[in-house]
């Protein structure tokens, strides 16, 4: 499997990590060299420094051919921005996009993107926590959880 | 009309100054609380210091009531999220975003922005007027993103000069719209002579440029060193 990852911030490094070690062929791009000190020191995969948001870099790294494509910068409308990109001209058929606003990633799943919300799945947590039912939308990802996605090759 | 200018640098202020001249109700939304201010004093309280790009801002704004929401800040991805915001969440009839790079463009009115203003183009195309290249010079593109308003300057050697509109065959789809000759602008006549110094605007197909260049100017001239 060939992963892309937008954004080498705490989210980013860590799926890296996790997928590269689980076989996935997996290429991370951040804007700043520095984040790449967030990958375990024998990361195998491909780290680059580039505008994730840019169609042109993103075609040069291969994400045409990529299986899944995951924007996790730390901006929602950057990330809104790269995985449309990735979905509607490079045509990855896996596109997740990180979108922290409860509005806008409510917006954007309604476009049918799939949209994971930090804020929404902390509030589910929480809640469940205290023994109420919690939030039905968070975590999910509009049917895009296929299980073969970590599994190793 | 009641309109929403998202971003308050200077393509939102003096936009939000012309159209409250022409008796526009109009919103600016500006994030950066001293620049909202500025503007406020110098255009009154039509300025909210507000993050055009969150939902509940777009909705105190009025969204939900805007014929027109424009976002013209100076990056493409808040423009982008606020025209998409504005149109799926707030059923804005017509949305318009400012595109910095070329490379978004097409994928900005892919993704139903409904107009997109393309800065770098247009001073592209304003370069491209003073350089005497034998191209064409593209002056607009239509909506739809494959048809567009293109300019050819037609030299003594031009394979077009001497002859009439009539003996000009364009591919299919492309048409001969107006000829200038000096400062007369005048319709292309099937009759029409076209002579060293004209310049024809004509609509032609994306795809077929090179041939229409090729029966208007000929070949591409050598790149001005």
């Amino acid at each position: 499997m060939r992963t892309i990852i937008v954004g080498c911030g705490r989210v980013g490094a860590g799926l890296a990590d996790i997928l590269s070690r689980s076989g996935h062929e997996v290429t991370i791009i951040d804007i700043s060299t520095q984040a790449f000190n967030r990958l375990t020191s024998d990361f195998p995969g491909q780290a680059i420094r580039g505008d994730g948001t840019d169609q042109d870099v993103l075609r040069r790294l291969g994400a045409e051919t990529a299986d899944y494509f995951f924007a996790l910068t730390e901006g929602d409308n950057r990330n809104a921005l790269a995985a449309q990109l990735a979905r509607d001209a490079l045509h990855v058929p896996h596109v997740v996009a990180k979108i922290n606003d409860p509005v806008r990633a409510a917006a954007y799943r309604a476009m049918g993107l799939a949209v994971i919300c930090r804020t929404d799945m902390l509030v589910d947590a929480l809640a469940r926590y205290v023994g109420l039912p919690g939030d039905p939308r968070a975590g999910n990802l509009a049917g895009e959880t296929p299980s073969h996605a970590v599994e190793a090759r | 009309m009641f309109i929403i200018v998202v971003g308050g640098g200077k393509v939102g202020y003096y936009l939000t100054r012309e159209l409250l001249t022409s008796g526009h109700e109009v919103v600016l939304l500006e994030k950066d609380p001293r620049r909202a201010a500025q503007i406020a004093d110098e255009i009154g309280s039509v300025v909210l210091n507000r993050d055009g790009c969150e939902g509940k801002h777009l909705a105190a704004a009025g969204a939900n009531r805007a014929s027109i929401v424009a976002a013209v800040t100076g990056d493409d991805e808040d423009n982008l999220v606020v025209c998409q915001m504005a149109k799926h969440h707030f059923d804005v009839p017509r949305t318009i975003a400012r595109v910095n790079s070329n490379k978004n463009e097409e994928l900005f009115r892919r993704l139903g922005v409904d107009e997109v203003i393309n800065p770098t183009r247009m001073a592209l195309g304003a370069i491209e007027q003073d350089i005497p290249v034998h191209d064409l010079l593209h002056l607009a593109q239509l909506s739809t993103g494959d048809m567009e308003l293109v300019e050819a300057q037609i030299e003594a050697d031009s394979p077009a000069a001497g002859r009439t509109a009539r003996d000009l065959v364009l591919p299919e789809g492309c048409i001969l719209f107006v000829i200038i000759r000096g400062d007369v602008v005048q319709t292309v006549r099937p009759d029409t002579a076209i002579q060293p110094g004209d310049k024809l605007v004509a609509l032609s197909r994306t795809d077929c440029q090179d041939e229409v260049r090729h029966i208007l100017i000929g070949e591409r001239a050598e790149t001005p060193a």
